[in-house]
């Protein structure tokens, strides 16, 4: 006969289950209204002021929408925004390409295959400030190894061109940098997709004679794809975000052709000491990185029932 | 068993001196000390321990590396931190700093001590001491002086082939130019010459585009060409100075200057860069701050005889752009006392002058003002004339976007090849404009 146990909260005295539950989930709770929902609505607050947090005795005015009318129709922030979404859609497209060809080779087993898998994700594993500074060397005209190898291959002497200090090559080497970073990222998402998808199906594929290549429309890619579309929605939220590597290698420059929204925040916010008019920024950043991400998460489900 | 009483024994004792270490430091007193991380930095930790012999006071340093300064530093005392008892802080900073409370004002101590302010170069204390910029209000005491200046290499300057080419090119001696138009013309003869086997170039100078690196470079071309900052009878009044037509043109000199002469890659480079360029044998001459000229000097591969150093030279008139710093008491600091106490003993001309023997630049009158210091080193001639000709960035309380918009204006001009200097230059009018009727100004 099977022992009936007794709610919890009839061992503990006087606390119904519920209080119980609430107990365990509190700390947490208060945790994160503390560190999220706290500096949320303080931000959302001084985005309505004027306030400098390098004056803090300056008086304080209530600015309306001010900041969000001069942040929306300000041309140069377009340009930011500009760079910016350049930058997200480059990096996304090369990195869901290569890392879903990476994990499909991974994927078969081969000699040395865990050798393999270990040193493409290398790359991941390094701090986004080392990768800055040893491509900011790779990428030195004179003595970098990026512009003797495409001269290699190419013929143009390497000291010829400069990929961080040209208009037009700088966007591009900071997405090649982004992409070699973590592309390894997407890689390992695909590899897991992929190794969900049951042996049986490719046999029944293969019963039925469908090629490889019909194998591959048809099972391998629907398959994998909420898998590959988690990877899209990770890295497009990073990478909207990027700051650091970039600024290491550019620091938005030359000009303002890498000054991505990011570079632009961080300046206004802890160089320029425009508090209010950045956390308006920051506002008008965090609805569109929220609104992009939810109507990608309701896609990605849609996909996922089908 | 033995083993682990042995072992015991060991971690007692350790503890025990540990603990007993703790206890002795904290009887003491110390003075923590912010600054840039550089040589003269060095050169101070050696000068204070003068200071902990005299009063038992220990001093412990905070220095960080010039790109992050400004941003660390104002964090720190934006947050009013009490991290630094005494911080030798640019002298852009001294209007915010001085607005907004950051600093002790120095006035009432100065004179309590006799401390006469006087003594010290007067560019120093207008450029480093003093808000409102020419009143006796003082939130600093001058510690180090400086000013951006040049250094040439001597040795290649010396070659007769090369002497030889030059004059026959340029019909003069190859020396230290006398004017912008004669820096560029050397620089050209040097870019992409062959000498010893090894590629060089002609210049190494300012293009960073992070922190203030090509803004303080251009100013060193723009203020020899007449650049103002505002029209001297109206404050902030700036059309037709900032944007002037001497302006320009030492707009397009400095980017002229960039596109001829700068090593491959010089696209975002400060004082490090320069420093690399010049002392792995690179360029023929560099731009870079008084302050890092001792160190130069004493360079195994490229210093002694083979270096030399000359003021930014004139155009259509004299500039140079100036650094620096002054020595402040953080306002937050419970240690004001004895940070005041360090202020005074730094105040003194017995220990200016070491402070100038060790590589620091002094501003006071007494060591500068001496027969035998125009020769005490190399480039201390050349110090004194570049700080009777410099010219300061605005040190305005909101200097910081001040300096974010100038950096990005030349910088697309100089390097992203955007639009003409007459552009840049207006677009940083409406930048400054805009700036200065947030704070009131007009």
């Amino acid at each position: 006969m099977r022992a009936a146990y007794p709610p919890i909260a009839h061992r503990v005295r006087g606390l119904s289950d519920k209080a119980i539950a609430w107990i365990f989930i509190a700390p947490t709770m208060i945790l994160l209204l503390a560190i999220n929902l706290f500096p949320l609505i303080w931000t959302i607050q001084l985005s309505f002021t004027n306030y400098r947090a390098n004056r803090p005795n300056a008086p304080l005015r209530n600015v309306g929408l001010e900041h969000y009318q001069t942040i929306l129709s300000d041309p140069e922030i377009w340009q930011r925004m500009q760079a910016t979404a350049h930058f997200v859609f480059w990096t996304i497209l090369l990195q869901t390409v290569i890392g879903f060809a990476l994990a499909y080779l991974i994927d078969r087993k081969f000699r040395g295959h865990g050798f393999w898998t270990t040193l493409i994700l290398i790359p991941m594993m390094l701090s986004p400030a080392v990768v800055g500074n040893f491509w900011t060397f790779l990428y030195q005209p004179q003595i970098g190894l990026f512009n003797y190898v495409v001269s290699f291959f190419s013929g143009i002497p390497p000291s010829s061109f400069q990929m961080l200090g040209d208009v037009n090559l700088s966007p591009w080497a900071i997405i090649i940098v982004d992409t070699w970073m973590w592309a390894p990222y997407v890689m390992l998402i695909c590899l897991a997709g992929l190794r969900s998808i049951p042996d049986y199906i490719y046999e029944a594929a293969e019963v039925d004679r469908a090629s490889n290549w019909r194998q591959f429309i048809s099972i391998t890619l629907p398959m994998c794809l909420p898998f590959i579309m988690l990877a899209v929605l990770f890295r497009g939220i990073e990478n909207f975000k990027m700051f650091d590597m970039v600024n290491l290698l550019t620091s938005g420059g030359p000009g303002s052709t890498t000054e991505l929204a990011s570079i632009t925040l961080k300046r206004a916010a802890f160089e320029a000491w425009r508090t209010g008019y950045s956390s308006a920024f920051a506002i008008i950043l965090f609805v569109a990185v929220f609104g992009l991400a939810n109507i990608y998460v309701k896609a990605l489900n849609k996909v996922k029932a089908r | 068993m033995t083993q682990f009483r042995t072992w015991m024994l060991a971690a007692t004792i350790a503890g025990s001196s540990a603990l007993a270490a703790t206890g002795a430091e904290a009887q003491g007193k110390s003075l923590t000390l912010c600054w840039a991380a550089w040589d003269p930095a060095n050169a101070l930790v050696e000068l204070s321990k003068d200071f902990t012999a005299k009063t038992n006071i220990a001093m412990k340093f905070e220095f960080v590396p010039w790109p992050n300064f400004a941003d660390r530093m104002l964090n720190e005392l934006n947050s009013k931190g009490k991290l630094c008892d005494l911080i030798i802080g640019d002298s852009q900073w001294i209007g915010g700093s001085a607005e907004n409370k950051h600093y002790v004002k120095l006035n009432d101590f100065f004179a309590k001590e006799g401390i006469k302010i006087d003594d010290f170069m007067p560019a120093t204390v207008t450029g480093y001491a003093e808000w409102p910029k020419n009143t006796p209000n003082y939130w600093a005491l001058p510690a180090m002086g400086d000013a951006l200046g040049w250094t040439y290499r001597k040795d290649w300057f010396s070659r007769p082939e090369l002497q030889a080419e030059f004059k026959a090119k340029y019909n003069r001696e190859l020396a230290a130019p006398k004017s912008q138009t004669e820096l560029k013309q050397i620089a050209e003869f040097f870019q992409g010459r062959d000498i010893d086997g090894k590629k060089v170039y002609g210049a190494a100078i300012f293009t960073e585009r992070g922190s203030e690196g090509i803004t303080m470079g251009v100013a060193n071309a723009l203020y020899p060409f007449g650049f103002k900052y505002e029209d001297p009878k109206k404050p902030y009044a700036m059309a037709g100075f900032v944007n002037s037509e001497d302006a320009v043109k030492g707009l397009e000199f400095y980017k002229s200057l960039y596109k001829c002469c700068t090593p491959p890659g010089y696209s975002n480079a400060y004082m490090q860069e320069g420093l690399d360029a010049f002392k792995s044998g690179q360029a023929a001459l560099q731009m870079n701050w008084f302050a890092f000229f001792p160190g130069l000097y004493k360079d195994p591969n490229v210093g002694g005889d083979r270096i030399g150093f000359f003021v930014n030279p004139p155009e259509k008139e004299k500039g140079s752009q100036l650094g620096g710093q002054g020595l402040s008491v953080v306002a937050y600091s419970p240690n004001q006392a004895e940070a005041l106490s360090y202020v005074k003993w730094f105040a003194s001309l017995d220990v200016q002058k070491k402070w100038w023997e060790l590589g620091g630049y002094t501003c006071h009158k007494g060591v500068l003002n001496d027969p035998g210091f125009a020769k005490s080193a190399p480039f201390a001639a050349d110090f004194l004339v570049a700080m009777g000709q410099v010219v300061d960035f605005w040190a305005e309380p909101s200097y910081a976007q001040l300096l974010q918009a100038e950096q990005a204006r030349v910088h697309d001009y100089v390097v992203a090849e955007k639009g003409t200097a007459k552009q840049a230059l207006d677009l940083l009018i409406q930048d400054w404009t805009k700036v200065f009727k947030e704070d009131g100004k007009f």
